[in-house]
């Protein structure tokens, strides 16, 4: 069992995520109903204010709080006790991110801010909804580098060794976040919040949107990064294998340093401002991550066909029977894993310097991160909290509780299926995404998008409902997990943090090389980067003043 | 480092792949000139009613088989002159732009899906080839009346 002080640490951090879980999904549910007819907000609450909180709740807030609480047990877990100071720091940090976000919620909640969490300059919003992001972002760095000072004492007293995987990946997703912030870093302090308390008249839209792409393409890989650790760690102890290979996850994780950065351009292959070149430069960058992706594939299925394998499957596929399919914790990440699939085919889609045209801003889009972030990502971090929650508070995970995992599972994955199928479908036919009706006065072409089988408005609500209903059994054994399960006496009762051995010696050293692989980052980077934005700086023009038109 | 056997043949399955990809994306690109709406001209979002092509949005015919489209988009409506109407098979060049925030124009049934940013012009050169009334949307969220955000292109014989 980790020391109380860093299990308090990580509750209160999932109890903040769970919060934003709650508010997050009542918005989504709110929203298939509304473009579906069935339901009419009041005067003071508007669509486009519940799409806002929807987005920033559930992609940011709960994400990220997450994320840090599952850093936080892994880390104490894998090397050692937090000192006084990373303990202190860690709360400094928590503490400034809490506050962020709910500076930024209320603006939202109060319709100061329906601007998206891409901000969408020249909409302004109210200022204060831009410090409450930056203090997000700033109690992010401080609780990360609390950590990594935690990672550094290690290395201090372990000298010339290899770090444990989960302290490696961790310090990896870690120096991504930070390099990737430096974008909406830069735009939040010196274009918004200058222009929006009126400090400044106007602002340079073009390069606004190119530092926050910067900043968001990435973000998406800090949410995957923790579950890629989650796969590679945990997975393994599950089946009972030790990871398949320690250099292959180390290696795959700097790619992904490397190759997530200088690419946000394929979020602005449709907008003017930037030359051909440099947008197809990005393309080709982006493509990279094709590798690191293919390579987490393929240690995935050896781990699977070792274990099934052992457990006595036999020909090309009998093992795949033989997995440890009555394990909530092995069952709710591989129906994660399989979403993946599509859902890393359809991102190559989507960076593709042409094929963006056909889907772009369509509800395709939609459909593309609710079966990236929405099921591979979520659904990995609810396998995770099954455990982690009765791990971190010494309850009991009573059979119910895995039976009624199993449910909430079940429910996640058909109501994604049917939402995202449809949402797919109807991105291709055309249907734009961010609308409160795509009704068009009835135009025609506007109808038949919505003729389906499938896509029909029906469908997505009827998904959209399941999900719902998923996410509140979810919190039903969340909050059964902290704060009503008996306590665990007997020491079989106990839940354990499954962390898989990972023999690191035949792993290159120059892996660890922090400066080196940070340096070429930065080198990509400034290859992808510098000369775009200058030309957008030296070639501006006139900037924009304030739109607040919701 | 030590890498399986099967661990190298799917490392240079990925990397084939990963060739293959970009190849076809960049002979689309460069040698079949398919790349997507752009353009690196500005102009002062103030001034867009003053400034040519804008002051006079609508089509205009530049010489035998090309056609300029020009139109002003702004919440929630687009200006594309009297009614936008362009022959069907010949080159219509879009180019569009934003008097407040950042909008799209996007043709229904086509490839044309061009964002609008302010102070920026965006340009798409593109052939109809079926006649018909064409539903055009906006797809990038603008404010409370961005779902109202739409017109119609006739594209005649």
């Amino acid at each position: 069992m980790l020391p109380a002080g860093e299990r308090k640490l990580a509750l209160w951090n999932m109890g903040v995520a769970y919060t934003a879980f709650l508010i997050g999904t009542l918005a989504g549910l709110l929203q298939v109903f509304i473009r579906n007819d069935a339901l009419e907000l009041p005067a003071w609450l508007d669509y486009y204010q519940i799409l806002t909180a929807h987005g920033v709740l559930l992609a940011l807030i709960f994400t990220t709080f997450f994320i840090f609480a599952f850093f936080i047990s892994g880390m104490s877990k894998s090397i050692g006790a937090f000192g006084p100071k990373v303990l202190l720091w860690n709360w400094i940090g928590f503490l400034v991110m809490l506050a962020g976000t709910i500076l930024a919620t209320v603006m939202i909640v109060i319709g100061e801010a329906s601007v998206l969490y891409t901000f969408y300059a020249p909409l302004m919003a109210n200022p204060w909804y831009y410090v409450g992001l930056a203090l997000f972002v700033i109690g992010s760095w401080i609780m990360g580098f609390a950590l990594v000072g935690h990672y550094m004492k290690w290395r201090k007293v372990n000298r010339g060794e290899l770090s444990p995987l989960f302290a490696f990946m961790t310090v990896t997703t870690i120096v991504l976040w930070v390099i990737a912030c430096l974008g909406v870093v830069a735009t939040v302090l010196f274009q918004y919040i200058p222009w929006a308390f009126g400090w400044v008249d106007t602002i340079n839209v073009e390069l606004s949107r190119t530092l926050f792409w910067y900043f968001g393409h990435p973000l998406v890989y800090f949410w995957l990064l923790p579950a890629y650790m989650a796969w590679y760690t945990v997975v393994p102890k599950i089946l009972g294998v030790p990871v398949f290979s320690d250099s292959l996850a180390r290696l795959a994780f700097i790619l992904f340093i490397l190759f997530s950065i200088p690419v946000g351009f394929h979020h602005q292959l449709m907008e003017p401002g930037i030359s051909d070149f440099w947008k197809f430069l990005q393309v080709v960058l982006t493509f990279m991550v094709i590798l690191p992706s293919l390579m987490t594939a393929f240690s995935m299925f050896a781990n699977f066909e070792r274990a099934g394998r052992k457990n006595g499957g036999k020909g090309l596929f009998g093992w795949f029977t033989k997995l440890p399919w009555k394990d909530l914790r092995f069952t709710s990440i591989f129906i994660a894993m399989a979403f993946f699939i599509p859902g890393g085919a359809g991102g190559i889609i989507n960076a593709s310097f042409q094929l963006n045209e056909i889907v772009h801003n369509t509800l395709w889009i939609v459909g593309h991160f609710h079966i990236t972030v929405g099921t591979p990502v979520a659904m990995t971090f609810m396998g995770l909290t099954y455990w982690l929650i009765p791990y971190l508070t010494g309850r009991k995970f009573s059979n119910t509780m895995k039976k009624l995992g199993f449910i909430q599972i079940g429910l996640w994955s058909v109501g994604m299926l049917l939402m995202s199928t449809a949402q797919h479908i109807l991105g291709l036919l055309g249907a734009p995404r961010r609308t409160a009706y795509s009704g068009y006065n009835g135009h025609e072409s506007a109808l038949e998008w919505f003729d389906g089988i499938l896509t029909n408005h029906v469908t997505m609500a009827v998904g959209g409902s399941i999900l719902f209903l998923s996410a509140m059994l979810l919190l039903y054994i969340v909050i059964m997990s902290a704060f009503v399960s008996p306590k665990a006496v007997e020491p079989h009762e106990f839940v354990e943090f499954p962390l898989a051995e990972s023999d690191k010696r035949a792993t290159p050293k120059i892996l660890e090389n922090w400066w080196l692989w940070i340096g070429i980052a930065f080198l990509l980077i400034i290859i992808a980067y510098a000369i775009p934005i200058a030309q957008m700086i030296q070639h501006a023009p006139p900037g924009s003043r304030g739109f607040i038109t919701w | 480092m030590h890498l399986h056997k099967y661990e190298k043949i799917w490392l240079v399955f990925g990397t084939v792949c990963l060739i293959a990809f970009l190849s076809i994306v960049g002979v689309n690109a460069f040698a079949h000139d398919h790349t997507p709406a752009g353009g690196i001209h500005t102009i002062d979002p103030e001034k867009v009613r003053e400034t040519a092509p804008f002051n006079e949005p609508g089509v205009k015919q530049l010489d035998d088989d090309t056609y300029q489209a020009a139109i002003v988009a702004s919440a929630f409506a687009y200006d594309g002159g009297e009614t936008l109407e362009v022959p069907v098979g010949k080159e219509i060049i879009f180019k569009i732009t934003s008097t407040d925030v950042v909008h799209s124009f996007t043709i229904d049934n086509t490839n044309v899906n061009m964002m609008v940013v302010p102070g920026q012009v965006t340009t798409k050169a593109y052939t109809f080839k079926e006649p018909g009334t064409y539903l055009i949307i906006c797809n990038e969220y603008c404010g409370t009346g961005h779902h109202f955000m739409y017109t119609e292109i006739e594209v005649t014989e």
